[in-house]
């Protein structure tokens, strides 16, 4: 029977499940709990769209840590934490904050092992909502996934749906690096079966949402979802779609993408990030250099312009990469 | 031999000055072998501030963590990392203790509990509040000491770690190396307050400040605040005034100095001459005995050159090795 639960939820139930499983699993963030040191309700927001409600029930304030609101401070501490044998999982509500606390994920967590002549992990995990359509404005809407897999020593994870998600953050927390869980808050209510027990999906595994033999569109995150609408309406067209969801970015699965490349020899790769150094145009350099001569028309990359992220809805919707926008790519491509 | 006044029984005196004097030497000889252009990069030295990483590390376990900073030859050897592998990895050797991958400013050994001198200034405070969240929930009584200089003091991280080591009430020694010098840049200049007590103070945090350059002043000081720290008592602030005999790094003309301000500093407040005065004038270590450990200091400190030398070098392949623990 089917079981369908919501990203959201199954993000809550990978975090409660590790957390049973492995006493070492602390999860912290600001108001990750809620009305910590308040008169009312303990749990009063669970998270600042509930994901973690419930947690500090079950596994109390030693493990379910309220945060002074000082992202320098706490993602710190837990990286710092990671290295001395806990496995914190940390919440940095929009990963745009990162820009306060950068240096503690990129010169201190991505760093230590190499540094350190690997004689350190850091098994931490900084997971953040990423990504459009909220009318959060430039501060609170940003595909930073880029920025985290331009850095060598972290991994990027970017899950598309629940079940992904559910696997994926089981990995991550086992995973003794430090990894960027990058959950979209537009998929947060996007709903599919999930089993109920422990599974984990291996990182550098793309999955193949779509099989097709006309183009190949690899993607990730919410933008799986605006090819897949493409390919329906262009499968009326009689163009068959090959829709590639790469999952992790970093870890990166080509040999999936130049597989697909070489049997369809159209490329669409499609960002919801800003165009320049993305993971739209990291894809296509990578597809150029290793499957050259497979292409039959030039590829095409479909991301957000190189500008902020806006607020007014009219321009915001102009700015996220539209099904009808890959559409018209991967018909480009046809030519 | 008289009784011994001080607070340590003879042989943790002789274990200070032999930490105090092995800093010193590796620092002084690394002085010399820079200018020979033998060593690539930046050094950092930390003579002249022995007194406190030694007064504080002789409270130390290895479960009790550090995190260092840029000068952080010093702490190293006091939380007791390996010289040889310190030197040969500021010659950049596969010997190294990070294999020849993290230089001076890099130098770790986690099973010492030294999490790392820091090229970032201020970086080591977040990391060891959570060292000693760990501490703390696994109940093991281990402390964090996080050192910083005066110019990283007004680096956000330490104060936003001040605020969570005391909202979590972390076992956690927030401790500055009041050197006068933000690199070139005066403390008068760069630092607000008067008192880091009055900002420590602002923070909820107990704090003390010590004449650095004097070993048991230091070492007295921490002892109280440690044990405190274990025993739940929350994190508090420690203020080592001292001097840097040295530049910010090697190679510094130090002209934003005072004329005779370096050779009053080697006259005047020089904390090994002062702990060996001291000492020494109370008869509990004569000078036979202190020039015993200095031979064997000059002799460690010249091995450890020696075998720095002539260890390999990283192969090629190390470049792409130790970067994820599996990808």
């Amino acid at each position: 029977m089917a079981r369908i639960l919501s990203m959201k939820d199954a993000i809550n139930e990978a975090l409660d499940l590790e957390m049973r499983r492995d006493p070492t699993v602390i999860i912290m963030g600001e108001d990750i709990a809620g009305g910590a040191g308040a008169q009312g309700e303990e749990d009063a927001w669970g998270g600042v769209l509930g994901v973690t409600k419930g947690l500090i029930g079950k596994y109390g304030a030693k493990r379910v840590m309220d945060t002074p609101l000082s992202e320098s401070a706490y993602i710190g501490a837990a990286v710092g934490a990671a290295a001395c044998g806990l496995r914190p999982v940390a919440e940095l509500m929009f990963l745009d904050f990162m820009g306060v606390c950068f240096d503690q994920i990129f010169n201190q967590a991505a760093k230590f092992k190499y540094m350190f002549g690997g004689k350190a992990q850091t098994p931490v995990v900084i997971r953040g909502m990423v990504g459009g359509g909220f009318r959060a404005a430039a501060q609170h809407s940003q595909m930073l996934t880029p920025l985290f897999t331009h850095i060598p020593g972290l991994k990027v994870v970017c899950p598309s749906n629940a079940y992904d998600a559910k696997g994926l953050l089981i990995q991550s927390i086992r995973d003794n690096d430090p990894v960027i869980f990058c959950e979209h808050k537009n998929l947060y209510t996007h709903a599919v079966d999930v089993p109920a027990e422990s599974y984990t999906i291996p990182f550098g595994e793309a999955a193949i949402s779509r099989e097709g033999k006309s183009a190949t569109i690899v993607t990730y995150g919410l933008m799986v979802h605006r090819a897949l609408e493409a390919a329906e309406t262009l499968a009326k067209e009689k163009i068959d779609v090959e829709v590639i969801d790469l999952r992790t970015l970093s870890p990166i699965d080509l040999d999936t993408v130049i597989e697909s490349v070489e049997k369809t020899g159209r490329l669409v790769a499609v960002d919801e990030a800003n165009p320049r150094c993305s993971i739209a145009s990291d894809v296509i350099a990578s597809v150029m250099e290793h499957a050259f001569k497979a292409m039959k028309s030039a590829p095409r990359a479909v991301t957000a312009p190189h500008t902020p992220v806006p607020f007014s809805p009219t321009l915001e919707d102009l700015y996220i990469p539209s099904a009808a926008a890959i559409a018209e790519a991967v018909r480009g491509t046809m030519k | 031999m008289s009784n011994n006044p001080f607070p340590l029984p003879k042989e943790k005196l002789l274990e200070a000055y032999t930490k105090m004097k092995t800093i010193r030497e590796f620092e002084e000889r690394l002085h010399v072998e820079f200018a020979k252009g033998d060593i690539p990069g930046f050094v950092h030295l930390y003579a002249g501030e022995e007194a406190s990483g030694t007064g504080i590390m002789m409270h130390l376990e290895d479960k009790d963590r550090i995190a260092s900073t840029h000068r952080g030859h010093g702490h190293c050897i006091a939380k007791g990392v390996d010289v040889n592998g310190m030197m040969a990895e500021i010659y950049g050797k596969v010997t190294g203790s990070c294999r020849g991958k993290g230089g001076s400013m890099h130098i770790a050994d986690l099973s010492k509990g030294m999490m790392g001198a820091n090229g970032i200034l201020g970086a080591g405070a977040p990391l060891i509040c959570g060292a000693a969240l760990a501490s703390k929930y696994r109940g093991d009584g281990g402390v964090g000491i996080t050192f910083f200089g005066d110019g990283a003091s007004n680096q956000g991280t330490v104060l936003e770690s001040m605020n969570l080591a005391a909202v979590w009430n972390l076992p956690v020694i927030f401790v500055v190396e009041n050197n006068g010098y933000a690199e070139s840049t005066s403390i008068d200049y760069a630092v607000a307050v008067d008192s880091y007590i009055d900002r420590a103070a602002g923070f909820g945090i107990p704090g003390v400040t010590v004449d650095g350059t004097d070993f048991f002043a230091v070492h007295e000081a921490a002892g109280e605040i440690i044990k405190r720290a274990r025993e739940g008592g929350g994190p508090a602030f420690l203020e080592c005034k001292m001097v840097r005999f040295f530049g910010h790094f090697e190679g510094d003309a130090q002209t934003y100095r005072a004329k005779g301000e370096n050779e009053e500093n080697r006259a005047n407040k020089d904390c090994i001459k002062i702990f060996r005065k001291r000492v020494g004038g109370a008869g509990v270590i004569s000078d036979a005995e202190f020039e015993k450990i200095d031979k064997a200091v000059m002799h460690t400190i010249e091995e450890s050159v020696q075998r720095a030398k002539k260890d390999p070098l990283p192969s090629a392949k190390e470049l792409l090795t130790d970067v994820y623990v599996s990808y």
